[in-house]
């Protein structure tokens, strides 16, 4: 019984010495500066940065591997100023972004040329002549982004992606996820013209494909006093810092591809629509 | 030869029939938590099998020059638990300073199996079988060895899971479990392999 006490309690204190000191002779410093900007940084560990994580982002700050304190789009301009006085760098300012799916082929407006009954993934789906869709650029739908997002805020609706921006950070996960290359990122607060199709093909083979494809007739260009509109391969394109957002390239559109969102004011209900 | 031929039956053993996830049901605990992906499910393995190999080493002579000689051999469990947990700890300690590398791989697992049944597990069965220093060596090799095998077997039955149209009744643990099950049973068909083998 002594004996058994004994042994218990000399295997335990020399277990405990021989802890204590090896946590001093081996202790590592800790980077204070990087765990204070880690504490200021949104702690989702999305990536947006272009670092592995908070953690990551952190440490580059404070080592000095970075000096850009407006990197983390979650946090916006607030988490800027807090991190730049931390790592005494200069703070800047981060106009809020969201993301858009550019695609309106749900089950109205574009057609099905096969039945797919694979593996529910727009990735394995691509590679099946393009998607079930007869539109090869359009969203297919089975949501890869949704799995990508770390902010819950897309969801599909009627076979196409749709993303909540009042949710979305901006982290581009989902830019990164789709295999089309069909989300893209809008600012936020502003109303622009947006076209809702990157579909390449010649207008008369688009049309065929989805009802709301933008078919390349350049009415968007011509209707546009800003030059904001191009059209290159048949599909035209918006240049977010000339657009005004005065709707006349939609009132132009025969289509109805291009539209005028400022994504901050959508409701609910209408972020459905687009 | 004859010692070769038995360590080599030992190992397979505790490799195959005796596979400690799958036949000794030791261990589920990761083996459902981190199986999801595969290189989650290796790297804890490969903690798992650096865990196992450095307790049998430290707990070996504890229990053969401390314990036993002092008739306190009922005491291997408390013990054995104190060194092991002790020693894990003192391993993660030593890694951060000297193999931040091989820590920042590790690090998660090495706390997470400083206590678990499959590494406490293999240390008293080596008692219990009688082994000498080499067998209990090479059979906590074998039991790490299983280990892995499983965890990885498991974690690609998992990954094909993930992509499969599962009723929404058994989403989630209970088509785990039922894959479990059967990947389990799928172990029985090694049984008598290493008598036949080796016998």
């Amino acid at each position: 019984m002594v004996l058994a006490i004994i042994v218990v309690s000399v295997i335990g204190v020399i277990a405990a010495l021989m802890l204590a000191v090896a946590s001093i002779v081996m202790a590592v410093p800790v980077d204070e500066k990087a765990e204070k900007i880690r504490e200021e940084l949104p702690g989702a560990n999305c990536g947006a940065c272009g670092f592995s994580g908070c953690d990551g982002y952190a440490a580059a700050l404070s080592k000095g591997e970075t000096t850009c304190t407006t990197l983390c789009s979650p946090g916006g301009s607030e988490v800027s100023k807090k991190i730049a006085a931390i790592a005494g760098l200069e703070a800047g300012e981060i106009a809020p972004q969201a993301a858009v799916v550019l695609c309106q082929g749900n089950s109205h407006n574009a057609g099905t040329k096969l039945v797919y009954s694979g593996v529910k993934s727009c990735k394995m789906a691509t590679q099946l002549f393009g998607g079930p869709k007869d539109c090869i650029y359009g969203c297919i739908g089975f949501g890869d982004c949704i799995e990508a997002c770390p902010y819950d805020a897309i969801h599909i609706c009627d076979g196409v992606a749709r993303i909540n921006p009042l949710a979305c950070r901006a982290c581009k996960a989902c830019i990164k996820t789709c295999p089309k290359g069909l989300i893209e990122l809008m600012p936020l607060h502003q109303a622009k013209a947006t076209v809702l199709c990157v579909n390449h093909d010649k207008g008369a083979l688009t049309r065929k494909e989805c009802k709301a494809g933008c078919i390349g007739c350049m009415k968007c260009v011509k209707a546009c006093e800003y030059g904001a509109v191009k059209v290159e391969n048949f599909c035209a394109k918006v240049d977010y810092d000339k657009c005004i957002g005065c709707g006349k390239c939609h009132e132009a559109c025969p289509v109805k591809a291009i539209d005028v969102i400022e994504l901050g004011k959508l409701a609910l209900k209408s972020i459905n629509r687009i | 030869m004859t010692m070769t031929k038995e360590l080599l039956a030992i190992l397979m053993t505790a490799i195959l029939t005796e596979n400690f996830l799958l036949s000794k049901f030791l261990g589920i605990c990761p083996f459902l938590g981190v199986s999801k992906k595969l290189n989650t499910a290796s790297g804890m393995s490969m903690a798992v099998i650096f865990v196992m190999l450095l307790a049998t080493a430290v707990t070996y002579p504890i229990n053969n020059f401390i314990l036993v000689p002092n008739g306190l051999a009922y005491l291997q469990t408390i013990v054995f638990i104190l060194v092991i947990a002790a020693l894990v700890q003192l391993v993660e300690i030593t890694l951060k300073k000297y193999i931040p590398s091989l820590y920042s791989a590790l690090g998660i697992y090495l706390p997470l199996i400083t206590t678990n049944c499959a590494v406490l597990g293999v240390v008293i069965l080596n008692v219990d079988n009688g082994y000498n220093f080499a067998y209990s060596m090479v059979n906590t090799l074998g039991a790490g060895l299983g280990f892995l095998v499983a965890m990885v077997m498991f974690a690609g039955v998992r990954e094909r899971l993930e992509s499969c149209d599962v009723p929404k009744f058994m989403q989630g643990l209970p088509i785990t479990l039922v894959a479990a099950s059967l990947t389990s049973i799928s172990f029985l068909g090694f049984a008598g392999i290493v008598d036949g083998i080796f016998g």
